[in-house]
Order: structure tokens, then sequence, then C-alpha cells
């Protein structure tokens, strides 16, 4: 069989981290492909619910990734986005979510191989966890849209 | 109780207040909420170990509004509400009276924000005993026992959105879980989907919450939602020194934030 190949799903505000994964592109710096950038305007826009979806959709780990504090476009974003953070990490601790599988960082435009480097621990991190499988057998198999569980 | 329905009585009598919502005998020896709006039937409000329940939850109901000046029968919860609506602009100053049932058979009479914040105290606000062993007792599980915990709860969840309908606190005219543009919620009854529901709740409440326990109440199936608002609870007033429903013009712990915040599980 295969290696199990984690799915990684990063939310990544489109001023700091997309623009830092943009230059770890063109810096020409290899990286692990398991990570699919999802771009959002800040780290503020990222509601928890989005986190929660994409395990439920098929990620086994989520990266969120924004400006680090003082760099925000929008001066607080990441402030206000932080303290939800911590908030929420304590909760899905509380109820039994593998909070190893979601990973916070700030990551600016001039961080290339930051984001590399983040990318590659996460996927090494989640790959030795395994499938996230436990949180999608929560849905009965007939009531998966669209058939089985990716 | 006969110092309430005197006072009950004066209110609705001189036109203070047009409905005076209180508890009244229900079926089967239990409490339901009254709504009295005719002086003459005020002695049919009962006040005792029954009534625990928060009655402010109808502060904001439009046929309620619709009436006039309430008058509420309240406890420390009731207050806490109240200053907690107060602060997100639900409830303005003079909309609403509160009654105090004393334990010494009298009753005292609140009528403004200034006096609510002075009958309540920070030690209301803090988690009781039994509700710290009772979250330290679940976050001493395993993981993997946590989660099947949860799960097991949450799979008896009907959905019937009882929590929300008992909630002082969950007001919004539309509700994330109406809204099918995206479907936030799953519409299937899994536990995955009431989980999602919960901790939707439990997140919009974070901060907010005064933790009167009217959700888990209200559970028709006992699912122990309290906990999950009193573990956020827990973490924001231990980071960020906040608690719900101490003051009529507090910001929100959630919309604001200090440099200082707890940062050491972002890399």
């Amino acid at each position: 069989m295969a290696e199990f190949e984690p799915k990684i799903t990063a939310f990544v505000c489109t001023w700091c981290t997309y623009a830092g994964a943009d230059l770890t592109g063109t810096s020409r710096i290899k990286y692990a492909s398991n990570v699919r950038v999802l771009r959002v305007p800040c780290t503020g826009r990222i509601d928890f619910m989005y986190i929660l979806q994409a395990f439920a959709q098929g990620a086994d780990g989520v990266i969120v990734s924004g400006c680090h504090p003082a760099d925000c476009h929008y001066t607080s974003g990441n402030l206000h986005a932080r303290r939800r953070w911590v908030v929420l990490r304590r909760l899905l601790d509380f109820v039994g979510v593998d909070t190893r599988r979601i990973h916070f960082a700030w990551v600016s435009a001039a961080e290339g191989a930051k984001w590399a480097d983040l990318v590659n621990s996460v996927v090494s991190t989640v790959r030795e966890l395994g499938p996230y499988d436990e949180y999608r057998q929560a849905i009965p198999a007939h009531l998966i849209p669209g058939g089985t569980a990716a | 109780m006969s110092a309430l329905h005197d006072t009950a009585r004066q209110l609705l009598e001189s036109g203070t207040a047009a409905v005076v919502i209180g508890y009244g005998e229900g079926t089967a020896g239990s409490a339901r909420p009254l709504f009295v709006r005719d002086a003459a039937r005020a002695g049919e409000l009962v006040f005792d170990e029954r009534c625990v329940h928060n009655l402010s939850v109808y502060l904001l109901k439009p046929e309620v509004k619709a009436l006039g000046k309430a008058a509420i029968v309240g406890q420390p919860a009731t207050l806490r509400s109240i200053l907690q609506l107060a602060s997100e602009q639900q409830v303005k100053e003079g909309d609403v009276i509160v009654l105090l049932p004393e334990t010494e058979g009298g009753v005292r009479q609140i009528g403004s924000f200034a006096e609510i914040e002075e009958a309540v105290s920070e030690a209301d606000a803090q988690l009781s005993p039994e509700e710290k062993a009772c979250l330290d007792e679940i976050a001493a599980l395993p993981r993997v026992d946590r989660w099947r915990f949860w799960q097991q709860e949450f799979t008896r969840c009907l959905k019937c959105y009882a929590c929300r309908a008992a909630c002082p606190l969950c007001y919004c005219a539309q509700c994330i879980v109406e809204v099918n543009q995206p479907q936030w919620i799953p519409v299937p009854p899994h536990p995955l989907g009431n989980m999602d529901w919960h901790l939707v709740r439990a997140m919009h409440l974070a901060g907010r919450c005064i933790g009167c326990g009217e959700c888990a109440r209200a559970c028709p199936v006992d699912i122990p939602l309290n906990l999950l608002n009193q573990v956020i609870e827990e973490e924001i007033s231990g980071q960020f020194g906040a608690h719900a429903g101490l003051s009529a013009s507090a910001s929100y712990a959630l919309s604001t934030f200090t440099t200082g915040d707890k940062d050491t599980f972002i890399r």
C-alpha cells in the first residue's frame, strides 16, 4: 500500500502568507505538495467553521497563517483572530478534536523559507498521526454528500 | 410571597409596569413562566426553589416588548443577563424593572443599570467548585475518550434548538443554523453536524455567556451544553481577565485584544 499522503488545507491571508508562499515558489524552494492554499483577505476573516468544514470534507490537517502582529494590513485583524484562536483551541481540545492537526503561524511576505519549513513540518506531523478518519466517521456513510468520504 | 404579590400589584396598578414576568404554578408540581398584566392576578405569582429559570430571555421577544415596560422576577443570573444585553445595546436604561425576592421575604426593586451593577459581583461570574470539578474531570480524560464522550452526547441531539430558544443571549434575528447559502450546519442528524451546531453556539456565545445554564436545563435529551460555555468562560477569564454580564458598558472580550495576548501556540 502506498504511503499515506496527508491532505493539508491552509487558510492564509492575502497580504503576508499568500505573498510569502509565492516567494517560496519564486525562490525555487521545494516543499511538500500536500498543501491546498486558500486565500482570504485577512486572518480576521477566518471563521472557525472553515477549520471544521475542512476536516469534514477530507483535510487531515489545517494550517492557519497570516501577518505577524503589528504587520496586519488592516491594523488589528490578526490580533482579533488570535484571541478567537485561543478560545477555539481550548474548546476543540475539550470536545476531543485532535488539536495536533491544527497549526497556527505568522508568515510574512518575506518569509518564503519559513513557509516551506512550516508546510514540511506540518505534513510530517500529520503523516505520523495518519488520516483523520475519526472525525469523518462521525458522519454515517449514507449521509455523506456525494458518496464516500474523501 | 405576599411582598412579591404586593409589589407586582402596585407596579401594575400605578402603570409603572405593563407586565410582570414571573413564575406561576405549572403542571405536575413544576413552576412555569407567568406574564401578569392584570393587577388582580398578581396573587398567582410564586417564588420558591423550583423557580430557577432565567426569564430574561423573554425581554427581547417582540410580543413581550409590545406589551410595554416589563418588571421581571429575577435572581443573580437574570441581573447578569440584563447587564450583558445592555452592553450589547439590546436593553435600554429604564426598559425593565427587576424584582429580586429576598430570603427574608421582602422584594428588592431595581430599576437602573447602575443599581444592577452594584447588585452583581465578580463572585457570581466565577465557576462554582462543582462546575470546575466537572470540567477538570472531562479535561483529564485522554483525548480519544473526550471525543467519544462528546460524540455520544451529541448523537442524542434532536436539533430542537431548545438551547437556543432558552438562551437570553441567543437573539439573532437570523441564526447561522438557518443559513443555507452556504449551509454551515449540516441538515442531516448526525453527530458531526450536531457537534457543529453546539460548537457554533458556544463560539458565538464566547465571552457573552453569563453561565445561567438554561441551555442544559432546556435540553430534552440532557446534553450538558453548559460545559461547552463554561470551558470558554474559564479560558476567557483566565487569559483575558474578562467576565460577561458584570457591566452594562463593558466591551465584548473577543472584539478587543491586547498585544500581549497568549501566542505560545503560534509559530
